[in-house]
């Protein structure tokens, strides 16, 4: 087994997402004590320009047509041969969508140990993961094979994942990828919303405690008194109170505005996870025990219903006319 | 087509979850255990795809407390076969373990489709989903948000982050990781389950040897740190009002 | 010698033929009837016969006096000046025929003759004047005044039938005086003078005293005989079956506590999916339905601007009832889902119908159907979900209920493990409510005050189930009673004491093992009402405010409580004003039903904003006082939206019983 650290990287339609950039971080403070090097394995189809700003000490790829867009049988195929190769110390894979889904098909094929929801990560290769909805944190040992662990954001910024210079870029062989189980047919694109949320700088977020379709005007309001734009966390978006483009959360979009006002949420980390980026969280719940007071820089427990008017009103009266 | 839908049960996050004074696991006496809501969104799509195309779905569950009350729901919505499995009340299971536990109980039920929850609060180790495709040789697709059954396939939609979504097809027999019904899970009035009751019967099953080797030990279970919580405002909503904005000005925001 | 000149002027064969239409009239009439019986029989059974000198009490006030008719001065006096006229009209053509065919022709006399037969006369037409007065009135409102209830009926709904009461009716009896008048003209009795109304007639029409204005007798006589066999004839085919129904659903109504619902039949069964599914009594009631309006008037669901109206659901249930297999379908075409779940469960409808029907009941049992198919929307599903796992709507951990008694150094006894007096139910707002939490703590302090001996059952509490009933959820209410029975069958107390009026309603009425063995189930203003009237409650202070009260459904409308809760308000030295709508007439806030669960959806205004501004218009007016914690919740939105929250406070009766103490 060698100590060096696989992070996989997660990429989609030419874009490398957030939670690759957040593990190179988790994977350099690991190698920090393994000493070892990071390296960052990508697959695809002409990954290069990919591997532009990765933190890694070098870069493996595996390309191949079959891998142009992520399929969940395609991706195991390729990964299963290179780690049993390699066997490195710890594999990364982001707790996603991609990464989820490979993650445990690896652990099972390869019989290989496996730790889910994992924020932290330390030199002495202590584990810390979040269970529970975030309500409970278990800490445990790197075991003492090649093990694979799926990430959760919240723990490192991905600029400490990000570097100026490009790794060393080497192939790996691509194995047979044919006969593949799962084929990707076509992409649906996002409602085109009016506005992009995570270029906002102002976010009034509504939860489950605004209650109904009718009170999100309220949020309108002090949006508008404020000059920022209402988002929403999935209860209020399953709903259909307001459109998907206006999610903020593990399935929607990752945001990181100066001011994140979130009225009646109660931070659910597939929601916090994506405004942990936010300059400032001013959170209003009446629940003193929500966990969003535990990102939030600062709270209150009165009633929502109570507070928008009031804070509105102000505001409009700030604003220069 | 015949469904297999094996669910779980979780700690209910409505209740205060605590941990035992042992420091590694959480304390049982405050638990009350709920479906995991995936799973429950998994029976959901299972009973769809029936009202749909018709086949048989089967629930398999562990025996815990509460599980009957869940199996006859999904039978009053709609389910055909209730299987409860004996001998995996552990609620600290691996999901390694019970995938283990499962897999000869569904391969015995011959599916053609396997639905389960994405994944579920408990998990430590990862979804179970994946395991058991493995264990079955099955192909395996997570974060389904819709399924449309075709002869010896399934066009699924999976979600990605940003509102993206991909329309994939996966070949039948398949596990497929719930994360959103097509709609919500339905409500089912009390008098139908009370009715099911006395109508469906729960087949119990043993399960097979629990093998948790490979099990991850856990050196410390905690609560978050109250450390970084937040500054209270306390007062009358324009009280709280006024400082807010307060606020926002000194840091230049307004 | 005065007698009555029954076929004068009526050749032979016009009298076979009237007895000929007698008899055919007869003949459809019957037919008419039967044809409904029929249709009542294809409803579900309901048992109807207990309490018979109750019954004939009730019938005797509301059929015969009308009393609920005669609530409303001006349709009361019209209709009972019409009914009572045709009443009598109809006497006096009964004792005509067995004057002339039954005792003339075979017992050879006649009794309609001297002084009996001029009172006669004198009767029947100053009755008939009543009748005509009684029809100008309703034809000057139906047709000048044109109130909203009587409009907008829904389309293809016969609405003419309401017109053709009326012409009919004045047919008959402008009709019946000209006759009259034509042959006085005429014949010229003696004893012209006792029939003053005919003898009127006579005078203007002397100028056809010649022979043809008998040729005009016999057309006007048999245009008479027409129009009322004819009018007969389709009483049972048009709302004219009042006549009949309404005085036999008065009859066989139900004696049950009026806040208690009737059960599921089919053993919390699916509620009505087709109208074969109504008991027989719930066909009769909507049969009953004339039309009127009232319970339209008094709706708060309609006033806002809801899809429902009962008296629309009524009439198109009625028009339903009679359709014949064109494929459409109780719900969806005749009745919509929203129009069902517009009601908040306020029994105004109930309360004021002057026939007596039970729209609400017919609702609810509507909607147990919708229950069992699913079609609510989310918010009530989760409510009634959380319901059935946690005992509560709110979703939160049944641990969580006593959270409220923490800052309280003497424990609050515990029901559950010792004897009590008075066991406290508080229902999931008093529990939950971090709003209301300080109004709970308020009662502790007035309950210890007066040195009651009460205890609550901290987390074996669940929700009494109310609500849930009323949603049409039987199935969960039953789950929820008996847990709760069981729970209060463990405990020893004396009388249960509630703060919230859904909580008592379901507790009082529908929850037999409870108050079977004469045990007390008491709203919180009664019990104080009954402690400051013994002395055991002193108020020291008098507040003095001006203070209008506001009568929560489940406390005033459903179990009759209206005095209680003032005399309370005035022992605390309070000055009691009251709004226009008091007592029975007072307006839902619109939070019963489950709507507090439910979508708002596009209101024109909410019921909670117009009691409001009712309040508002009171001179002086400060305090808006409550008895029921959903109500608290309701008006203090209400006055935020309405922005009269400087103008006025909503307080709990109880809070001002602590600030007077």
């Amino acid at each position: 087994m060698s100590q060096d650290v696989f992070v996989v990287i997660e990429h989609l339609r030419g874009r490398v997402a957030d939670i690759s950039y957040v593990m190179l971080a988790a994977a350099r403070a690991l190698t920090k004590g393994t000493g070892g090097q990071v390296v960052a394995v990508l697959l695809g189809e002409n990954v290069q320009a990919l591997a532009a700003r990765l933190a890694a000490d070098r870069a493996l790829s595996i390309e191949h047509p079959a891998l142009a867009e992520f399929t969940p049988d395609a991706y195991p195929k390729a990964l299963a041969p290179l780690i049993k190769e390699h066997q490195p110390r710890a594999v990364f894979l982001g707790n996603t969508s991609v990464g989820a889904d490979v993650a445990s098909v690896l652990s099972a094929r390869l019989g290989l140990p496996l730790v889910s929801s994992c924020l932290r990560v330390t030199a002495e290769r202590r584990l810390t993961s979040q269970v529970c909805g975030g309500k409970i944190m278990a800490e445990t040992e790197l075991p003492e094979t090649t093990t694979l662990i799926t990430m959760v954001p919240g723990g490192y910024s991905s600029e400490e994942g990000q570097s100026d210079q490009a790794p060393a870029l080497s192939s790996a062989p691509a194995p047979a990828l044919d006969d593949l189980r799962v084929t990707l047919t076509q992409y649906y694109e996002p409602e085109a919303g009016d506005v992009d949320i995570s270029k906002e700088p102002l976010l009034i977020a509504v939860g489950r405690g605004i209650q109904n379709e009718g009170n999100i005007e309220l949020a309108e309001e002090l949006a508008k008194s404020l000059g920022g734009i209402v988002c929403a966390s999935r209860p209020v978006v399953d709903q259909g109170w307001l459109p998907t483009s206006r999610l903020v959360g593990k399935s929607g979009k990752r945001v990181k505005p100066k001011l994140y006002l979130a009225l009646g949420i109660s931070g659910a980390p597939e929601h916090v996870e994506a405004l942990a980026d936010s300059e400032m969280i001013i959170a209003v719940n009446t629940d003193p025990a929500a966990p969003i007071f535990a990102v939030a820089k600062y709270g209150a427990t009165i009633d929502l219903f109570d507070l928008v008017p009031e804070l509105t009103e102000r505001a409009r009266a700030a604003r220069p006319a | 087509m015949n469904i297999v839908v094996p669910v779980r049960l979780v700690p209910d996050l409505v209740e205060e979850i605590n941990v035992d004074p042992g420091g590694t696991a959480l304390d049982a006496s405050w638990l009350r255990l709920i479906i995991n809501e995936f799973d429950d969104h998994a029976i959901e799509q299972a009973i769809l795809l029936k009202e749909r195309g018709g086949g048989q779905v089967c629930i398999l569950a562990p025996s815990v407390e509460g599980v009957d009350d869940v199996l006859f729901t999904a039978a009053a919505k709609g389910a055909d076969r209730l299987v409860k499995l004996e001998g995996l009340t552990d609620v600290g299971l691996s999901s390694h373990a019970l995938a283990r536990a499962l897999a000869p109980a569904i391969q015995a039920l011959q599916p053609d489709l396997i639905l389960t929850g994405v994944q579920a609060h408990t998990d430590l180790d990862g979804p179970v989903g994946p395991l058991i495709a493995e264990s079955l040789g099955f192909p395996y697709v997570g974060y389904v948000a819709s399924v449309t059954l075709e002869a010896g396939s399934a066009s699924v939609r999976k979600e990605y982050p940003g509102g993206l979504v991909a329309g994939m097809e996966v070949r039948l027999p398949a596990v497929l990781g719930i994360q959103a019904a097509e709609k919500p899970p339905r409500y089912v009035a009390v008098s139908k389950v009370r009715q099911a009751m006395q109508t469906a019967r729960i087949e119990t099953q043993a399960a097979g040897e629990i093998d948790a080797s490979g099990a991850l030990a856990i050196q410390r279970m905690f609560q978050p740190e109250a450390a970084g919580r937040a500054t209270m405002i306390e007062g009358e909503p324009a009280e709280v009002a006024d400082r807010i904005l307060e606020i926002l000005r000194e840091s230049g925001i307004v | 010698m005065p007698i009555r000149e029954t076929f004068w002027n009526i050749p032979h064969w016009a009298e076979i033929g009237q007895y000929v239409l007698a008899f055919l009239t007869v003949a459809v009439f019957t037919w008419g009837v039967i044809r409904r019986i029929r249709r009542w029989r294809m409803g579900q059974p309901a048992l109807r016969s207990e309490r018979f000198g109750k019954r004939v009490g009730r019938f005797i006030a509301h059929a015969v006096a009308q009393l609920r008719t005669a609530e409303e001065g001006y349709p009361g006096i019209m209709h009972l000046m019409i009914f009572w006229g045709m009443v009598m009209l109809l006497v006096g053509t009964i004792l005509a025929t067995i004057d002339w065919d039954v005792t003339r022709l075979f017992f050879r006399f006649q009794f309609l003759i001297n002084g009996l037969y001029l009172v006669y006369e004198l009767v029947l037409d100053v009755f008939g004047l009543f009748v005509l007065v009684g029809l100008g009135m309703a034809a000057y409102r139906r047709y000048l005044i044109r109130p909203a209830r009587l409009q907008a009926i829904p389309s293809g709904y016969r609405a003419w039938e309401d017109g053709y009461v009326l012409w009919m009716l004045a047919l008959i009896v402008v009709s019946g005086y000209l006759v009259e008048g034509l042959r006085i003209a005429v014949v010229r009795p003696s004893w012209a003078a006792w029939s003053p109304v005919g003898n009127a007639v006579a005078s203007a029409l002397t100028s056809l005293a010649d022979p043809t204005s008998q040729a005009v007798h016999l057309a006007i006589w048999i245009i008479h005989g027409a129009a009322a066999f004819g009018f007969i004839a389709s009483l049972p085919f048009t709302k004219l079956f009042h006549i009949v129904a309404a005085p036999l659903n008065i009859l066989i109504g139900p004696f049950q506590p009026e806040g208690a619902l009737a059960p599921a039949r089919t053993h919390s069964g699916p509620g009505v999916r087709a109208w074969q599914d109504f008991t027989w009594k719930q066909i009769l009631d909507i049969e009953a339905c004339v039309r009127c309006g009232r319970c339209q008037d008094r709706c708060p669901a309609f006033a806002s601007g809801m899809p429902l109206s009962p008296r629309d659901l009524m009439i198109k249930l009625e028009r339903h009832l009679w359709e014949r297999g064109n494929g459409r379908s109780l719900h969806g075409d005749v009745v919509t889902a929203e129009e069902l779940w517009s009601c908040s469960a306020c029994r105004a409808c109930v309360r004021t119908c002057p026939v007596f029907a039970d729209q609400l009941g017919a609702i609810v049992d509507l909607r147990r159907h919708l229950v069992v198919e699913g079609t609510m929307d989310t918010r009530v599903q989760e409510a009634l979900a959380n319901l059935a796992r946690y005992g509560n709507s709110f979703g939160q951990s049944e641990r969580a209920r006593a959270k409220w008694t923490q800052p309280f150094e003497a424990k609050i006894k515990d029901a559950r493990r010792e004897p009590v007096e008075y066991l406290w139910y508080l229902g999931d707002y008093a529990s939950y409510s971090a709003t209301l939490a300080d109004l709970s703590r308020a009662t502790v302090e007035v309950f210890r005050a007066a040195g009651l001996d009460f205890g609550i059952l901290y987390d074996a509490e669940r929700n009494a189930g109310n609500d849930a009933r009323r949603v049409g959820e039987e199935g969960l209410f039953e789950m929820l009673r008996e847990k709760n029975e069981a729970t209060l069958a463990k405990c020893d107390f004396k009388a249960v004491v509630t703060t919230d009026p859904h909580t008592y309603n379901t507790l009082k009425n529908e929850y037999p093992s409870l108050t079977g063995n004469g045990r007390e189930v008491l709203h919180a203003t009664e019990l104080l009402d009954r402690l400051i009237t013994s002395g055991k409650l002193r108020p020291s202070k008098r507040l003095g405010y001006r203070v209008t009260y506001h009568d929560p459904c489940y406390l005033g409308r459903h179990n009759g409580v209206y005095d209680a809760p003032r005399r309370v308000i005035e022992a605390t030295g309070c000055e009691l004003v009251e709004m226009p709508r008091n007592r029975e007439r007072a307006l839902c806030c619109g939070a019963g039903g489950g709507r507090i669960w439910m979508e708002e959806g596009k209101v024109r205004e909410r019921p909670s904003e117009s009691r409001i501004r009712e309040a508002v218009a009171l001179e002086g007016a400060e305090v808006l006082a409550v008895a029921c914690p959903k109500d608290v919740t309701m008006y203090q939105d209400a006055l935020k939206t309405t922005g009269h929250a400087e103008r006025l406070k909503v307080r709990d009766v109880v809070e001002l019983v602590r600030e007077a103490l």
